[in-house]
């Protein structure tokens, strides 16, 4: 595992950003030398000497599943990149603000050369923190970079004044409350918190879940109406659920809370250990009939009778774990899963979730 | 073949001279100058490209600046394409010549050469084909060129692609002619004959498509990609990395591997990363993931132990013209040259 070379993947709307972010990493003395795959619409002038421009392919595998896509770029790039292995420390991929994240996540899952080369250590989506509340409401790829990210830079802080920065960071919390939030400007940001994150490590989701998720009957509820066009989401079309065309807006001592109307996020925990037998076939089924409503899911797991933990992280269908290290002595041997997706079936993941543990 | 069988089958392995390439191998061939010899010639993933004499002795070639993407060995030369955005030929007296350098330094992932001396290569969605006059001829494609491969006869460039393999005159002004099969086609070859045309797959697997009439063929089963391809010396058969097997497809008849099973031999546990059949028997080099050299007999799987395992996988395998010498080396650096 630990010979592969980490990957970081910056994803963001045209203009929040990511040239920024990218030239700041790569010109903070840090020793470091980076592998930059950059876009063939990204700003000329980044002052590396591995960059390489890599045009958007997307590819279909031929095995039915239409969201089983890879960026057929990537692997031909990091392919060629492995000729120079010992060249570079990492590698980082900057999209275009209209790419998805789930071929450039994928590729590092499905392509065997790929997989075996590289591992994919952070999303880091830069969100401007002016515009971002119009891109979630006008463009699907804005929503779903936030849904994947790590790690979330709400850039251009500064433009905004306190109470619209909280505003656009509940935005943020109700698409991804699992993603690690930073206020910047001009992307300042120290360089350890959007590199080697080992994201997929997957520790962080135990610590950063943020309190105001934790189930609180004392919500102070109301059903805000103050963003008339919030429901408009043009990506559904429903409207049967007349309460869902309006963002929900929860009083949570001071913090806002809203509910995305189609991107939602769960997480499941217990510290009663888990059956492998039943467990893996469960999940197998749930992302290869839900895969295409999954956007990310992710885990950390203790089975019966086993000393390590195992962790595991998904796109879609697609799924990839293994055992990480052994459990310490001192450490609640506690399972842990996270979902984030579109109009996901809670209740009967939940559900069968519940009949793996052993 | 057991873990322990290498023990018991016959060994050549103290013909091994060791060559020191000071890298990891990523091709080898043979280069033959008339009256002088011949080379081998180790193409390193960087840089360079060794020359070793028969006795081990050798000499480096600087090719590139970066990583050496692609290499194509023909008529006593070989052919390399870098991320540096240059082609470079390079002869066996170590002489490297420029043949062209991508005006926008783009990676050459993809170089061929065909019997006339003509060279091919691709950077990202074009393919470009050197002209006897003036500048290279070029073939704008819908996605970037996975692989390239010239027919037998004629002056016709098979290119493997997103959805398909185009089929190119580069003198001609007509369009290629295209074969379709839905998926990401990594790599091509042409069987000797040139009746059929050969894709590898980003799915584990090839597809095959018989030229008279586009007939498809889907050759499945693999553990992994499949990397290597090799026809068999008699060119009635197509030998195939990607399983713990060597896989042989059977191409004699006029309908090729349709309705027919591979031939699985040298059942191993490990897995095939590399094969080069014998340019003259029914053999065929096979180099494995744990660092194993082969040969084996395609009539009846007889083994022969060329290169115990260790060093990593196999990263480069093969014959000289007459068959009589064999290069290998492997992703640690390790390269040699058995005599047989």
């Amino acid at each position: 595992m630990s010979d592969k070379i980490p990957v970081t993947v910056l994803t963001g709307y045209l203009g929040a950003g990511k040239t920024t972010l990218l030239n700041r990493i790569l010109s903070e003395p840090h020793g470091k030398k980076y592998a930059v795959i950059v876009n063939e619409f990204g700003e000329i002038g980044i002052d590396n000497d591995l960059v390489v421009s890599a045009d958007e392919e997307i590819f279909e595998m031929n095995n039915g599943c239409l969201c089983c896509t890879v960026r057929g770029d990537l692997v031909r790039i990091v392919r060629g990149l492995m000729r120079r292995r010992g060249k570079f420390d990492g590698i980082i991929v900057e999209t275009t603000g209209l790419a998805d994240p789930a071929p450039v996540a994928q590729t590092f899952f499905v392509d065997e050369d790929v997989g075996k080369a590289a591992k994919l250590d952070a999303v880091v989506t830069v969100a401007d923190a002016k515009w971002l509340r119009d891109r979630l409401k006008d463009a699907p790829e804005a929503k779903n970079q936030i849904a994947f990210a790590d790690v979330v830079l709400i850039n251009k802080a500064d433009l905004v004044g306190k109470d619209e920065l909280l505003d656009v960071e509940a935005h943020v919390r109700a698409i991804n409350p699992y993603a690690k939030l930073h206020r910047t400007e001009r992307c300042a940001v120290p360089l350890d918190a959007v590199l080697g994150r080992n994201a997929f490590d997957l520790d962080r989701i135990l610590d950063i879940e943020p309190a105001f998720l934790e189930t609180d009957d004392e919500h102070d509820h109301h059903h805000g109406h103050d963003h008339g066009h919030e429901g408009h989401d043009h990506e559904g079309h429903d409207h049967h659920h007349h309460h869902d065309d309006h963002g929900h807006e929860h009083g949570h001592g001071g913090l806002k809370h809203f509910h995305d109307e189609h991107i939602q996020s769960f997480g499941i925990d217990t510290e009663r250990p888990l059956n492998p037998d039943t467990f893996f076939p469960w999940i197998q089924k749930l992302v290869a009939e839900e895969g295409p409503k999954i956007l990310r899911c992710k885990g950390i797991l203790s089975f019966r009778d086993d000393p390590d933990r195992f962790v595991f992280q998904g796109v879609h269908m697609i799924l990839d774990g293994d055992h990480q290290r052994p459990w310490q002595d001192d450490e609640t041997r506690r399972s842990r899963l996270v979902f984030i997706g579109r109009d996901l079936p809670e209740a009967a993941i939940r559900a069968g979730f519940e009949a793996c543990i052993a | 073949m057991s873990e322990t069988g290498t023990a018991t089958i016959p060994s050549l392995t103290d013909r091994i001279v060791p060559v020191a390439v000071g890298g990891t191998p990523v091709a080898a061939g043979f280069l033959a100058a008339k009256g002088a010899g011949e080379t081998a010639a180790f193409v390193l993933g960087e840089d360079a490209i060794v020359l070793a004499a028969e006795d081990g002795t050798t000499r480096r070639v600087a090719a590139h600046e970066g990583g050496i993407l692609d290499v194509a060995f023909a008529e006593g030369r070989l052919v390399t394409g870098g991320d540096d955005g240059r082609v470079v030929a390079t002869d066996p007296d170590g002489t490297a010549t420029e043949i062209a350098a991508d005006p926008k330094r783009r990676w050459i992932d993809r170089v061929a050469v065909a019997r006339d001396g003509t060279v091919a290569w691709a950077a990202g969605k074009q393919v470009f084909a050197t002209a006897a006059k003036g500048e290279p001829k070029t073939l704008d494609l819908p996605s970037s060129a996975g692989g390239l491969a010239f027919l037998p006869k004629g002056l016709r460039l098979a290119v493997a692609h997103y959805n398909g393999v185009s089929l190119w005159f580069p003198n001609a002004q007509a369009k290629p002619d295209v074969l379709e099969w839905k998926g990401s086609h990594i790599g091509v070859t042409v069987s000797p004959d040139g009746r059929f045309v050969v894709s590898t797959m980003q799915e584990p697997a090839l597809h095959g498509w018989r030229l008279a009439d586009g007939k498809h063929m889907r050759m499945q089963g693999y553990a992994v990609k499949v990397r290597a391809m090799s026809w068999t010396a008699d060119g009635r058969g197509l030998a195939t990395s990607g399983a713990d097997t060597l896989v042989v497809w059977p191409f004699a008849t006029k309908d090729g591997p349709m309705g027919q099973q591979p031939r699985l031999l040298a059942p191993s546990d490990s897995l095939v990363v590399a094969v080069a059949c014998h340019p003259r028997e029914a053999v065929a080099a096979v180099g494995w993931e744990n660092g194993m050299v082969l040969l084996v007999r395609l009539d009846d799987g007889a083994e022969i132990l060329a290169k115990p395992p260790g060093g990593g996988a196999v990263s480069a395998l093969a014959w000289n013209a007459a068959g009589s010498r064999l290069a290998f080396g492997t992703e640690e650096g390790d390269a040699g040259l058995v005599a047989l």
